[in-house]
């Protein structure tokens, strides 16, 4: 992280964050080391794969961890604001207040035995106050915001009336009903069918220029990044790989895993070859390999890779990347 | 790269009927409706609201091809893997499998279809028995097909080679040990161990990470040619459809609406519905991004779908001829036929983008 | 100097993670044995079906020798190290003796429930509708009943006795246990492996052999192994109404009964034979508590 390039404070800084999960028969490293920041109204697409630590960064920002199991190591700051040091009224009043998070699945993310009115009014009235009226007027608003269609009659109803694109749409209001200044968005069109998902993903775009919010999108879809994202972070084994602006990570990836997701991920390649693939598996979380986590797949290890740890090295202003064959 | 064991399929399979010109598989207008549990109101069957899933879908799928469905959710294109092994029962239509028809007096039964035609589903903690370790999943298909317990047990173990897994390391294990992309192996062994003809993939990459999808998908394009199969697989992923198959069914609320080889589906699209989803797909390239959504609004519920042309509700095109007569498919029959069920391709049909009736 | 790099072939390259190869049945096991709760009450249930095993061996007197003058003796009075009971015997001696009958009333009908039920519950979740209509509704229609008023109406319209009361105890539990398999059954009926396996050409009895009993008999199992604490208590109830044992046979229940009036005399010795069902049901109700826990977690 390139600190000339930052003229307005930051919104969010995360600083060498590191999340275990400790049980009795193991302890996961999910998260292992974890810096970046973030200006006010930038999109940050966090880009890996399962196990990679991009939805345990996420939920670390919200406090949304079990307690009793999870380790946390590190400094979050939102606003200024030291989010590992906040009792209990004051992350009541973050989450949804000064951050909001939209996740991958709203029919488990919405509550079945309440209509959407009551379960945005309820949010709405709990950081802003006001009377039912007053928030369902606002309820109304922001259904307009992310067009729904009938949206009257929408508000009251229940979670599995509503089609998944529409319950999504729901969430994503339910979520910006307090004016957060930044929205975290765990996969938020995964599970969405694809004339689905590109409507969602306008429409975040328009409403995270509109409104002014920083985003931290995550997900493992290049295209969405390539469609959303101002700058991209990869993640491999809870570590950030590479990072920089979204052009330049798709357009001229430096690490060798950026390189190896590029390269397979199955877009337009010709059809009597094989899909390059990235060998193997990512590692056990449990069991992290010394020195580079990629090692044991990249195609350009050397010896080095396997006892030392890259650090950041940036060949370019804004880049970053992990990897000892990139010069700094 | 080859893999060592696997070799390429020289001889015909000696269960082969009619040739390379018979196709391996015609489904003739299948038909399927799952009846909607209503309240009171529907006791007695007033009324009653139908999922009409798969409603007419009729296609060729050759020997030795890889075809490929997609649609989105409500399409029926899961209803019709299921169909096409008898897994669920049609109400009406027919499948003839290499020249015989399936359930018929005088054709194939489903326990010999069954022989022939295997399914791999998609990777979800419900693919294999969480309480049998993975090799006996993968040799109950042969065991039941009538080999002894040893013998199964020794085609699972070389099967499991064969997809890249080894059996001494694998075998003993159990589901929840294994990654997506090992349960993914498993599930296309315990496909391939009955040594099928044609295998349907319901989704079969759909859960996996992309990095592993490439090998998985790798992986089937090998023992494709090495076991000499025909493919039918199903996605919604278009840009995997369009790397992995030869020939392309797109489909829409359970009717087909377009069909054709797939380069000429991708680069010319027919259909307007075909034409929204390759727009729907996010742009690699974050210089030029996708403005307008081609579609709006979500696809609709397959019960009680709109009269005529289902897609005409979301259509630009959309004319009252659309509402009035449902647009039929034409010749998909042939190999390189590629039809759209749409009015403005039917000569005639009344559409003002319509050609004159008798050309073309 | 460059490693060489992994093989762009399909072999899977890489390690497993390093956990120990394990079954399910071995891990459980393992949980098992690192849970000192139930370690501990485990021991004590097998105490308590080894003494009642070997009761005529480790009962220090003959449990039916009464004696006119040493009735309701207190504890330690002549070498009866819990006293004596209405009629003279020797209270230690009748409790070992006794809880044999009790301990058979109590796994016995639980098994005999098990294997019935078990299997209605297994037909009714593969059947189609009509089957499991009537089998389901049939159960309803038992389970509607409180289960001790059940109990003593079956045990005494066949008259009483241990092997009434036994087979009371079975009808008794058979609907819970039907329900248990039948919803375990339902819920796996639906899953891939079942379609892939019909699609593999099994036919429903090799499939409920092979991938249904596995996935069921846990849930089954759990929940069975709760209803033996229930069992005793049930039969102790049945004895305590005169419908399980008959004098002079020992039986915890029985023995509450006719101890009833002396409580004036000496409580002490009255509370003896609760007491002993009291710890015998929790002991079984904490070991399948743990056996639950010890099943239930998947990694």
């Amino acid at each position: 992280m390139d600190g000339s390039h930052i003229a307005t404070p930051p919104l969010v800084e995360v600083d060498d964050l590191t999340v275990r999960f400790v049980t009795r028969e193991a302890t996961v490293h999910a998260v292992n080391g974890v810096s970046f920041a973030i200006r006010p109204g930038e999109t940050l697409c966090i880009l890996g794969e399962s196990g990679s630590g991009k939805s345990v960064t996420l939920r670390a920002l919200m406090r949304l961890l079990p307690p009793d199991r999870t380790r946390i190591t590190g400094t979050m700051k939102v606003d200024g604001r030291d989010v590992l040091a906040m009792d209990r009224r004051a992350l009541g009043a973050y989450r949804g207040g000064l951050a909001s998070m939209i996740f991958q699945e709203p029919m488990t993310a919405l509550d079945p035995v309440y209509t959407i009115n009551q379960q945005i009014s309820e949010t709405i009235i709990r950081h802003n106050g006001g009377t039912k009226a007053q928030a369902r007027a606002r309820a109304l608003e922001l259904f307009e915001l992310v067009k729904i269609p009938s949206p009257e009659r929408r508000l009251d109803a229940y979670p599995h009336e509503l089609s998944g694109g529409l319950r999504q749409r729901a969430m994503i209001a339910m979520a910006l009903s307090c004016g957060p200044r930044l929205l975290l968005a765990d996969e938020p069109t995964t599970a969405l069918d694809a004339t689905v998902q590109i409507q969602v993903l306008i429409l975040l775009r328009r409403l995270q220029k509109d409104l002014g919010m920083a985003t931290i999108f995550v997900t493992h879809d290049l295209g969405v990044a390539a469609e959303i994202a101002d700058r991209v972070a990869v993640m491999y084994a809870g570590r950030i790989v590479e990072e920089g602006p979204v052009a330049e990570v798709l357009g001229n990836p430096q690490h060798p895993y950026t390189q190896g997701l590029l390269a397979s991920t199955v877009h337009g390649q010709p059809r009597d070859q094989d899909i390059q693939a990235i060998p193997g598996s990512p590692p056990d979380l449990r069991r992290l390999p010394s020195g580079c986590a990629f090692g044991p797949r990249c195609s350009q290890a050397m010896l080095a890779c396997r006892t030392i740890v890259p650090e950041p090295r940036h060949p370019a202003p804004g880049r970053m990347a992990r990897c000892l064959r990139v010069q700094a | 790269m080859d893999h060592p064991t696997l070799t390429h399929a020289d001889d015909a399979d000696p269960r082969d009927r009619g040739g390379t010109a018979q196709p391996l598989l015609i489904a003739r207008d299948l038909r399927k409706h799952f009846q909607v549990k209503g309240g009171p109101a529907t006791l007695f069957g007033a009324g009653r609201a139908a999922v009409r899933a798969v409603d007419g879908v009729s296609f060729t799928l050759f020997k030795g091809e890889t075809l490929g469905i997609v649609g989105e959710s409500g399409c029926g294109k899961s209803t019709l893997a299921r169909l096409l092994l008898h897994l669920i029962v049609p109400d009406a239509g027919e499948l003839i499998f290499d020249g015989d028809t399936v359930a018929a007096p005088d054709g194939i039964t489903v326990r010999a279809l069954r022989q022939q035609v295997q399914m791999v589903f998609q990777d979800s903690y419900s693919s294999l028995n969480p309480r049998m370790p993975v090799q006996d999943s993968v040799a109950f298909g042969p065991y039941v097909q009538g080999r002894s317990q040893a013998e199964a047990r020794d085609i699972a173990r070389d099967i499991l080679v064969k997809v890249g897994l080894n059996p001494a390391l694998f075998g003993p294990r159990y589901p929840h040990e294994l990654s997506g992309g090992q349960k993914q192996r498993v599930n296309i062994a315990r496909a391939l161990a009955i040594n099928p003809r044609m295998v349907i993939l319901d989704e079969a990459v759909s859960a996996l990470d992309k990095s592993i999808e490439a090998q998985v998908l790798n992986l089937l394009r090998q023992l494709k040619r090495s076991f000499n199969l025909t493919y039918v697989f199903i996605s919604h992923d278009l840009n995997v459809v369009q790397y992995i198959s030869d020939r392309v069914l797109v489909m829409y609320l359970g009717h087909v609406v377009e069909l054709g080889p797939v380069d000429a589906i991708f680069d010319r699209p027919l259909h307007p519905y075909t034409t929204a989803l390759l727009g729907s797909r996010p742009s690699m390239d974050p210089a030029h991004r996708i403005d307008e959504p081609p579609l709006t609004g979500d696809p609709p519920s397959p019960i009680n779908p709109p009269s005529g042309c289902r897609f005409r509700t979301r259509c630009l095109h959309a004319e009252p001829i659309c509402a009035a007569t449902v647009p039929v498919l034409g010749a998909w029959l042939d190999r390189e036929s590629h039809v759209a069920a749409c009015h403005i391709q039917t000569p005639g049909s009344g559409h003002s983008q319509a050609a004159a009736q008798g050309s073309a | 100097m460059s490693l060489t790099s992994a093989a762009a072939s399909n072999w899977e390259a890489d390690a497993l993670p390093a956990t120990k190869v394990r079954s399910y049945w071995q891990s459980v096991g393992y949980r098992l044995r690192h849970d000192p709760v139930t370690l501990v009450f485990g021991a004590i249930v097998l105490a308590i079906i080894l003494t009642a095993v070997f009761a005529p061996w480790i009962a220090p007197m003959d449990p039916y020798k009464d004696s006119v003058i040493g009735r309701l003796k207190p504890f330690g009075w002549r070498g009866h190290i819990l006293g004596t009971d209405e009629l003279g015997r020797d209270m230690l001696s009748r409790l070992i003796h006794g809880g044999r009958i009790s301990l058979m009333m109590g796994l016995v009908p639980v098994l005999v429930a098990t294997i019935v039920g078990g299997t209605l519950g297994i037909i009714a979740g593969f059947g189609g509708r009509a089957v499991n209509t009537a089998i389901m509704r049939t159960m309803d229609v038992f389970y509607a009943f409180p289960s001790v008023l059940l109990a003593v109406a079956i045990s005494g319209a066949m008259g009483g006795g241990i092997a009434n009361g036994m087979i009371a105890l079975s009808l008794v539990f058979t609907p819970a246990i039907c329900r248990v398999a039948e919803t375990a059954t339902a819920q796996v009926r639906n899953l891939d492996f079942i379609e892939a396996a019909r699609a593999s050409g099994a036919g429903t009895f090799t499939i409920i052999r092979h991938h249904v009993l596995g996935n069921v008999l846990g849930p089954v199992f759990i929940y069975s192994s709760s209803l033996v604490s229930v069992s005793i208590l049930l039969a102790s109830g049945l004895s305590f109404l005169g419908l399980g044992v008959k004098p002079p046979e020992p039986d915890w229940g029985l023995m509450l009964s006719t101890l009833r009036q002396s409580i004036y005399v000496n409580p002490l010795i009255c509370a003896v034979p609760g007491i002993a069902i009291f710890i015998t049901s929790i002991c079984f109700n904490l070991v399948s508590d743990g056996i639950r826990a010890a099943m239930d977690v998947r990694m």
